[in-house]
């Protein structure tokens, strides 16, 4: 019976091909994400260097000079564009949630996980992803609306300021703190804790010196993330933070960041200006330090390993 | 120091549940305050009529319906390959070099501040393209946004499948990529539903990606006109297409109406109730699915 031996060869050969060409097909979209973020650093950082290569403006004069005035005529000595007050700002802005944020985030994880992990899975878990559902510029608007006139009321200056930035980025950085915390409690080996209570320890000794000393890798890795996203958060910010363009004295001073200044300048300046190009450094700036934080995390993540 | 020890415990016990209060009421207080301020905002008029250009009365008719469209184009484009590259790495990706360096661009992705994957949209495509401020560019660019989670999203859905369905699969004859595509892939679907519908709701109120590839400004849309290729027509994605949330920025920092709070404020109440819609239907889609997938093979 030659016949349906054929035909079964036949059968065989159509499956591999497709096999081959799922493989292939499925193969070259995992590539594409490679393909996509060199696309997108090349493409950024081409525009991004091209202050320091066309204008010729020196990158340390870019990063640690205060002086911004892109749109100084020749006359008085050509545009100076000088960022540090916007990293300054940024940097600022971003230790300010961190600092409201990681005990409020710490606090909720523990309780999560050990406190009552049946309210955590209830209600926090629940209201946690609603709060990272929330749009930032929703953020931004209750900022704007509530937050400002209210810091304007109790503290004096103008209600946008430094403080509302941080508060509003605070809220906007606890989900994800939380919930990196929480996980790394959660992935504890069950045996470190029952052994602290066999020595007779309580729950807040437990949680103190056993439980959230060794999640320390894990919860790090959240407040980093959270720094990251704060660091990056645009309208928001943009909308609570007051846009002077100055270093601030004071917790109630206005300010600006880099993100700010991107979204405020871009649609009016021209391209190819000094002005528009030191906003694609800026732009740069915050891609090459978005890429530390991730690398920051990985090396946590490796100690956390080695310690273990 | 026995005593000591344990009403400090107490009073530690105490302040967790104070922090956890303090979050749950601050959310409460939240979402309370803007559907209470949005209040007078959610009816039918505000929702399906235009804005109208300095005068009081303006809706977010066009503004809705751009986001709904931009979700929905922007999904077509990220979930195939999204799922696509999911599979190769929960299927075939060996851990190699490669491997990791694909890893690592989605962690680098993923955590890039939008407002850098807009300005990258916008050399793309706006300025390389020369398509200007469209639809079409605004849902590619939030497509780069959601592309790394929706590969993270179909990663794990795909390997929560249980192993001794894809072996059954195997046994029976099937290739590899038949048992992803009739086996895996279906099993995966309750994880990949509730995930997507989550990333879906977080394209409905991206705005920083999107200010300069879609564009602050809506034009006149004739709601008659279905006709995705004539201009001026709802459907065409090559025009400029200002969402909600981006609506909700402009309406701030422009001024352009005089009743610019009362607009912010019901544009807010509504996202808000969009992001609870989504939270709770992929809840009960995903739970339903669940139900539905294990039922039956409990039953063979």
């Amino acid at each position: 019976m030659p016949k349906p031996i054929k035909k079964s060869r036949k059968i065989n050969f159509y499956y591999l091909k497709h096999e081959f060409y799922g493989k292939a097909l499925v193969t070259f979209f995992g590539l594409f994400l490679i393909l996509l973020t060199l696309l997108l650093v090349v493409f950024i950082a081409s525009k991004g260097f091209s202050t320091f290569t066309k204008d010729h403006v020196s990158p340390l004069q870019f990063l640690f000079s205060t002086l911004w005035k892109p749109d100084r005529d020749l006359q008085s000595g050509g545009p100076v564009v000088g960022a540090l007050i916007f990293i300054i700002g940024s940097i600022l802005i971003s230790v300010i949630a961190l600092i409201i944020s990681t005990p409020f985030s710490i606090g909720t994880a523990v309780f999560m996980t050990e406190i009552s992990p049946r309210l955590g899975k209830k209600l926090l878990q629940p209201a946690i992803e609603i709060f990272v559902g929330i749009p930032s510029v929703v953020y931004g608007w209750v900022g704007l609306s509530v937050l400002v006139p209210f810091i304007h009321r109790v503290f004096g200056g103008l209600g946008f300021s430094l403080l509302a930035g941080g508060i509003v980025l605070a809220v906007m950085i606890f989900p994800t703190i939380t919930s990196v915390a929480a996980d790394a409690l959660r992935a504890l080996p069950g045996d470190y804790k029952e052994a602290s209570y066999a020595l007779g320890s309580t729950r807040w000794q437990t949680i103190r010196k056993v439980l959230v000393p060794s999640a320390l890798p894990g919860i790090l890795t959240g407040v980093v993330l959270g720094l990251a996203r704060a660091f990056g958060e645009a309208l928001a910010v943009q909308m609570v933070i007051g846009n002077s363009i100055r270093i601030p004295g004071s917790l109630l001073d206005s300010t600006v960041n880099l993100t700010s200044i991107i979204t405020m300048d871009m649609g009016n300046t021209v391209n190819g200006t000094v002005w528009n190009n030191s906003l694609w450094s800026m732009a740069l700036l915050l891609l090459v330090i978005s890429f530390l934080f991730i690398v920051l995390i990985h090396k946590i993540g490796s100690k956390g390993r080695v310690q273990r | 120091m026995k005593i000591k020890s344990q009403s400090a415990d107490k009073a530690a016990t105490i302040v967790f549940y104070i922090i956890a209060g303090i979050v749950v009421l601050l959310l409460a207080v939240f979402v309370g305050y803007l559907l209470y301020q949005g209040r007078d905002r959610l009816n039918l008029h505000f929702i399906f009529s235009a804005p109208v250009f300095g005068k009081e009365g303006g809706g977010i008719g066009p503004q809705l319906f751009n986001s709904l469209y931009m979700v929905f184009l922007s999904m077509l484009i990220t979930l195939p390959i999204g799922l696509s590259a999911g599979i190769y790495l929960a299927e075939y990706a060996k851990p190699s070099k490669v491997t990791n360096i694909i890893r690592f661009c989605i962690e680098a992705l993923s955590s890039l501040p939008s407002i850098v994957i807009g300005l990258f949209g916008l050399l793309i495509f706006v300025n390389l393209t020369g398509w200007k401020y469209t639809l079409m560019g605004g849902a590619l660019t939030v497509s780069v946004l959601n592309l790394p989670v929706i590969t993270r999203i179909s990663e794990d859905a795909l390997r929560n499948v249980s192993p001794s369905i894809k072996e059954a699969s195997l046994a029976l004859g099937a290739t590899h990529w038949q048992t992803i595509l009739k086996v895996l892939v279906p099993s995966a679907i309750p994880g990949l539903v509730t995930g997507v519908i989550l990333t879906t709701g977080r394209v409905f109120g991206e705005a920083a990606a999107l200010l300069y590839t879609a564009g602050m400004s809506s034009p006149v849309l004739h709601f008659s006109n279905l006709n995705p290729l004539s201009h001026g027509s709802p459907l065409n994605p090559f025009r400029p297409a200002e969402t909600l949330a981006v609506y909700i920025w402009q309406v701030n920092s422009e001024g352009l109406a005089p009743d610019a709070r009362k607009i912010a404020d019901g544009a807010s109440a509504i996202l808000i109730i969009a992001v609870f819609l989504f939270n709770i239907v992929a809840r009960i889609i995903g739970r339903s699915l669940n139900a539905k997938f294990t039922g039956k093979s409990s039953r063979k």
